[in-house]
């Protein structure tokens, strides 16, 4: 286990959302790679804290304010799914070619 | 041991992220996400932040399972016994995800990173407590206004009734004058036909 290793499975995750976000149709599946890039983006910040820093707090903070991220993120987009499908009667990316209202 | 572990809760948490976009099921899919995570959180605990392994296993289940309530609200698959590919440009998105991973790897492979690692976990437990409630109390505090925030926010957005009636017609403004359903489209087709025509709106 070095920060070498840790970083290539953060890439890993990173490199696994990424390609979900974009290629996945339904808005709960795009957020759900959206929170696997923020789950790698989390991975590869401990990492650093743990291998880098001497034991300094700071690398943890920014893992905290990660998570807070997430959390937003997540409610923010459920709210905002609940709302276009209120609106729209759309649950795919297809269903909402223009955003208006 | 340790890395055997590392190998071990690395390579789950990558495999079940992969999976969670090729089940049949979304509720599959929103556990496999959770075990990603709950390995990513072993993997912090094997990396000494301890502290912040323990908080991304219990957020990261309470959040799986109100996900997989949404799962359930918007599956359109319920059980897996059907194949599940709802997918487009998979050719463009496959590309950026490997860039994505290349260039992080490329990053981890050839840059020189200091050697500094943690030595004592409850120091740094306790460090951080004094640094969330000391020098970053700003960052800590933050971050709990701006969930707050996140609250309100979501559940002004999901509410069935909008700011102005019921979700449907939540967005539009209400009339100018008292009583009636007046609504914007309405003006546009009044200026088009008549335009001094006046409409008995408001009980004329």
């Amino acid at each position: 286990m070095s920060l070498v290793t840790i970083l290539l499975v953060a890439g890993a995750l990173i490199g696994i959302g990424v390609w979900g976000a974009l290629a996945q149709q339904s808005f709960v599946m795009l957020m759900m790679g959206i929170e696997l890039v923020v789950n790698g983006v989390i991975l590869a910040a401990a990492g650093f804290w743990a291998e880098t820093g001497a034991g300094g707090p700071k690398g943890q903070v920014l893992v905290i304010v990660a998570m807070a991220v997430m959390a937003v993120e997540m409610a923010i987009g459920f709210a905002l799914v609940a709302a276009v499908y209120r609106a729209r009667q759309a649950d795919m990316t297809e269903g909402i070619g223009s955003l208006r209202g | 041991m340790i890395d055997v572990a590392f190998v071990v809760f690395s390579l789950t948490a990558v495999v079940s992220g992969y999976l969670v976009f090729r089940v049949d099921s979304m509720i599959r899919a929103s556990f496999l996400l959770l075990a990603s995570f709950l390995n990513v959180g072993a993997v912090l605990v094997l990396l000494l932040a301890e502290y912040l392994g323990t908080a991304l296993l219990f957020m990261m289940t309470v959040e799986m399972i109100v996900m997989a309530l949404f799962m359930v609200m918007f599956m359109m698959n319920p059980a897996g016994l059907n194949p599940m590919s709802m997918v487009h440009q998979p050719r463009v998105a496959a590309v950026a995800g490997v860039v994505a991973a290349g260039g992080i790897w490329a990053v981890a492979l050839f840059a020189e990173f200091p050697d500094a690692p943690v030595v004592d976990a409850d120091q740094a437990v306790r460090d951080l407590g004094f640094e969330l409630l000391g020098q970053s109390m700003l960052v800590f505090e933050s971050a709990g206004v701006t969930l707050l925030a996140t609250m309100v926010c979501a559940v002004v957005l999901s509410a069935a009734r909008g700011r102005y009636g019921d979700g449907y017609e939540g967005s539009v403004a209400p009339p100018l004058d008292p009583g009636g359903d007046h609504r914007p489209e309405d003006d546009l087709v009044d200026d088009d036909a008549a335009g001094d025509h006046h409409h008995g709106h408001g009980g004329m």
